[in-house]
């Protein structure tokens, strides 16, 4: 088991390599001279000149590459461009925020989606069903910046409820997080019933059935289990996916998270923040699809056994 | 037969018909089925894929999937209850304890995420309302009989071959000490070698508790060495039934008599086996009278016509077949009741 | 294309003559399409994409770019809906009825091209990759991985913050975003399909490699790439709007939905039509998508249907 994960995390570097590369590449596209926009419009040539060199921006694309692996590496993502600030010390004062904001439409999303999955899948046909499927279909259609949007307009500004943004008191979070979670409901959702399905029409459940084994004891003990293996891929996608959705929930609500640092960042043109939070956040979701990986075998024996 | 013999059976299945419906298609799987078994007796139900076998063992069970199954008419009379009427609550309390069904692929058949110990365990702990200690202490104990070491309760499926499965699906079922076993198939899915083993076990089993079995196959060497009783099964319906020496050596039915020539047999050297001509009728749209009489070799023009009545022939031995209905009544002996 | 699509696994591809598989082929796609029709929320899905299109094709007769659609009217700002304006103005006074017809057009092309360019590049990966096996296939799904280490909305938002905001980059951010989906798909299937026995006996009479990929394999796994390919639509026409959102996508003053419901967006307090009436059409859009994408998946496949 431990030399599973060693040899998972071992994996995991060339991935990352491969992700800040590809990002490093893209962002080295960006148009304009970052030591211009350091320096300010009005800068005499010259200094921008000698910036660069110093910057080390005339060095060959590989070198600058390497250079920015290493310092990574050590925890230095670079000063951002326009507040000259420390671009890892900033990801992490606010990748709490983030990650509160994540965790918490994932939760949102589990307590909705697995039960509404469920009863939905053992009343196949229900008017329960019809009705759960309609919204969970709704759910994946709907763009949550504008879900967010609407609750604003309902909650904050008709209804005075809550905050429209911001991060002030724990209410901040409710309307965000509801947004975040959204989605990910209406997917874990269809998922689940899905999944259950499947797995109801399975022989060991006529098997289950067959010892007088009660229905919600089936349902509950014996489906649920393998009906989950599946599910909890797509949790922890999702969760992913919310680190990268955040982006636009933030910039809905204010809220002051790596997601809208990184929208603020690519306004500015400030390329070291933008790679930096686009790195920061891929580690993020590779790190999680990691864990998901290994809480497999927990759930699913036939992948426990595999590990050892 | 009389009203005393039909209480001494443990089971008495009277007129049963199970139909599947799917998108307004209905599929009749069982037809007026009759089979009765007594105490300790193993009865051979046989027939080919799509005969009814299966759905019938459910149907017993009360595990017919509803929808797209439903049970139309008829009565499943257990140790004198009608399991047909029964409240589901008591139904549960009957499954796994007073009768209990083996099922055909025993790869699938067991949970993956549960180990097989739990999975023994649990059905004692149903039935039994022993502590969860206990429970486990007879799982071991069951596990042992069936000829696993009780050390591998802990184990899970996927850790064992499927005839060891199979040892633990046989284990599961008679865990409870059942009256009524029903196997379906238990070693179509296993290896020739341990499809043997499998058998003896369960041979062994039954005599030893006097437990009475359904025995659901298409072999019949497998029906020969075990059973009692056979009813052979064609189009949902029994169409020749009696204890095993009667049919066997004094066939009656066209079908029982094709069956028996599809097999190769060692003591007479035949060139080439004789296999039943066509096809079973598709279940959704069954053929009129006899259900056979497409593919008997003496079909007459009455067989399409009118329906065979089952005709006991001699004490205990039911045929369902026009030329022998008529050949009854000339000679005058009773018409057994459908 | 429906021609080459039911290659008959069992007629093994020896006889490729039209006149004796042309009826079957054709039949088979007819099936699909019957057991589509009887599944009533696709057809709903179906025919609201179809005014969607419609809406696109004949914008210009429902209002004019020029006039109507991109010219201001500071006068009539934010006005709420009217007999004269069915869903109110915007900050610029613009008619948000004729700005969402004419998005049409952005959302759909967005939409449609950036999914054939992933399928094309995807697909292609993915027939690579599972046809040849081994390294070729190692490395091309190592770098998909890579890929896919970025949650799909972060990696568009960098491909076009560092190309610059405009239509043809959005396209191919959402494109590239959503390559390692397909070549995943088409890969799977190609697994599955490149060891049976009709590849076989194609290579046995001397097929080469390109024409066993397009006439052979291709044709076998379009049933999950379509599926994919009708909610993929779906996934650009939100990304798209996303990206707009945060002004990395469609410009103004050009109609876009996302980036009208920007646009409204400090206005929420007076002016609620104008962040609203373009999010129900995007949602409507999406679940109509979303509803033909089910239906197509549960046709394609009745096995798997639920």
């Amino acid at each position: 088991m431990h030399r599973f994960i060693l040899k998972r995390l071992l994996l995991l570097i060339p991935v990352l390599l491969g992700v800040s590369l590809l990002v490093f590449a893209i962002m080295s596209f960006t148009p304009g001279d970052p030591a211009q926009l350091i320096l300010g419009e009005n800068a005499p040539p010259e200094a921008v000149a000698e910036l660069r060199e110093e910057m080390g921006l005339n060095d060959p694309f590989l070198l600058r590459y390497a250079r920015f692996v290493g310092n990574a590496a050590t925890g230095d993502l670079g000063q951002s461009y326009t507040s000259g600030r420390d671009v890892f010390d900033e990801i992490f004062s606010r990748f709490p925020n983030t990650l509160i904001l994540a965790a918490l439409g994932v939760v949102i999303a589990v307590i909705i989606g697995i039960p509404i999955g469920i009863i939905s899948a053992t009343r196949q046909y229900s008017m329960i069903d019809s009705g759960s499927m309609f919204f969970a279909l709704l759910g994946v259609s709907m763009p949550n910046f504008w879900l967010g949007l609407m609750m604003i307009l309902l909650f904050s500004v008709n209804l005075g409820w809550v905050p429209s943004g911001g991060y002030s008191s724990w209410s901040s979070l409710i309307m965000p997080a509801i947004t975040l979670g959204t989605g990910s409901a209406a997917i874990i959702t269809r998922m689940t019933r899905s999944s259950m399905l499947e797995v109801i029409r399975q022989d060991y459940i006529r098997t289950a059935r067959a010892k007088g084994v009660a229905e919600n004891v089936v349902i509950n003990r014996h489906a649920l289990k393998n009906a989950l293996i599946p599910v909890i891929t797509v949790i922890g996608l999702q969760f992913g996916m919310l680190l990268g959705g955040a982006v636009l929930t933030e910039t809905v609500f204010s809220w002051p998270g790596v997601g809208r640092m990184m929208v603020d960042a690519i306004r500015q043109k400030d390329a070291p923040t933008v790679l930096g939070t686009v790195v920061f956040l891929a580690t993020t979701f590779s790190l999680v699809n990691l864990l998901v990986d290994l809480l497999y075998g927990f759930v699913d024996p036939r992948i426990k056994s595999q590990y050892a | 037969m009389t009203e005393q013999a039909n209480k001494q059976d443990l089971l008495s299945i009277e007129d049963l018909s199970i139909v599947y419906e799917v998108d307004g298609e209905t599929t009749y799987a069982v037809n007026g089925l009759n089979i009765s078994l007594k105490r300790g007796e193993t009865l051979g139900l046989i027939g080919e894929t799509g005969a009814g076998k299966t759905t019938t063992a459910l149907g017993i069970m009360g595990l017919v999937p509803n929808p797209p199954g439903r049970i139309v008419s008829g009565k499943v009379v257990f140790d004198g209850e009608d399991l047909l009427q029964m409240p589901k609550e008591k139904m549960r309390g009957v499954r796994g304890n007073r009768i209990s069904m083996i099922f055909q692929d025993p790869m699938t058949s067991l949970n993956p995420v549960m180990t097989v110990g739990e999975q023994i365990a649990e059905v004692i702990l149903i039935h039994e309302g022993v502590s969860k200690k206990e429970s486990c202490r007879k799982a071991g104990e069951m596990l042992e009989m069936v000829g696993i070491p009780a050390a591998r309760a802990g184990d899970f499926p996927h850790q064992f071959s499927g005839g060891m499965k199979q040892r633990v699906v046989i284990a599961i079922a008679l865990a409870c000490n059942p009256d009524l076993l029903i196997a379906d198939e238990p070693t179509t899915a296993l290896d020739v070698t341990i499809q043997a083993q499998v058998l003896d076990l369960m041979k062994d089993l039954k005599s030893r508790y006097n437990t009475a079995m359904i025995l659901i196959t298409h072999d019949l060497g497998v029906v020969a060495q075990v059973c009692d009783k056979v009813a052979i099964m064609y189009a949902g319906e029994v169409v020749e039934s009696g204890d095993i020496r009667d049919v066997y050596e004094n066939t009656k039915h066209p079908y029982t008599r094709g069956l028996f020539g599809s097999i190769p047999d060692l003591d007479h050297s035949v060139g080439r086996l004789n296999p039943i001509k066509g096809m079973m009728p598709d279940p959704t749209d069954p053929p009129s009278g006899c259900k056979f009489h497409p593919r008997c070799p003496d079909a007459t023009a009455t067989c399409a016509a009118s329906e065979p009545e089952p005709v006991l022939t001699e004490t205990g031995h039911v045929a369902r077949c026009l030329m022998l209905q008529s050949m009854v009544e000339q000679t005058d002996v009773n018409r057994v009741q459908g | 294309m429906s021609q080459e699509m039911t290659l008959d696994p069992v007629q093994g591809q020896l006889d490729k003559s039209p006149a004796k598989g042309a009826p079957k082929k054709r039949s088979q796609w007819l099936e699909v399409w019957h057991r589509l029709k009887r599944d009533k929320m696709a057809m709903l899905g179906l025919f609201i994409i179809t005014l969607v299109v419609l809406a696109a094709i004949f914008a210009d007769l429902i209002a004019d770019y020029e006039t109507v659609v991109i010219a201001q009217n500071l006068a009539d700002r934010l006005q709420g809906p009217s007999a004269q304006y069915w869903l109110g103005t915007d900050e610029f006074g613009r008619d948000i009825f004729a700005r969402i017809i004419h998005g049409t057009r952005v959302s759909l092309m967005v939409g449609v091209l950036s999914v054939a360019i992933a399928i094309v590049m995807g697909g292609g990966l993915g027939a690579v990759a599972g046809y040849y096996g081994g390294k070729i296939d190692n490395v091309i799904m190592r770098v998909m991985d890579i890929f896919l280490a970025v949650p799909s909305i972060l990696l568009a938002i960098a491909i076009v913050s560092a190309l610059g905001a405009n239509l043809m980059n959005l396209m191919l951010a959402i494109a590239i975003s959503s390559v390692p989906t397909y070549a995943r798909v088409v890969r799977a299937s190609v697994l599955t399909i490149r060891d049976q026995e009709f590849i076989e006996a194609a290579r046995a009479i001397g097929a080469s490699d390109l024409r066993i990929i397009f006439r052979h394999i291709i044709p076998n796994c379009l049933s999950p790439v379509i599926v994919q390919g009708a909610l993929g639509v779906a996934g650009a026409i939100l990304s798209t709007a996303g990206l707009s959102f945060i002004g990395l996508g469609i410009q103004p003053p050009e109609p876009e939905w996302g980036a009208m419901l920007a646009g409204g967006r400090q206005y929420l307090r007076h002016a609620w039509h104008v962040t609203t009436f373009p999010g129900l059409t995007i949602m409507i859009t999406i679940l109509a998508l979303n509803l033909l994408g089910d239906g197509l998946r549960d046709a394609l496949d009745p096995r798997l249907k639920h």
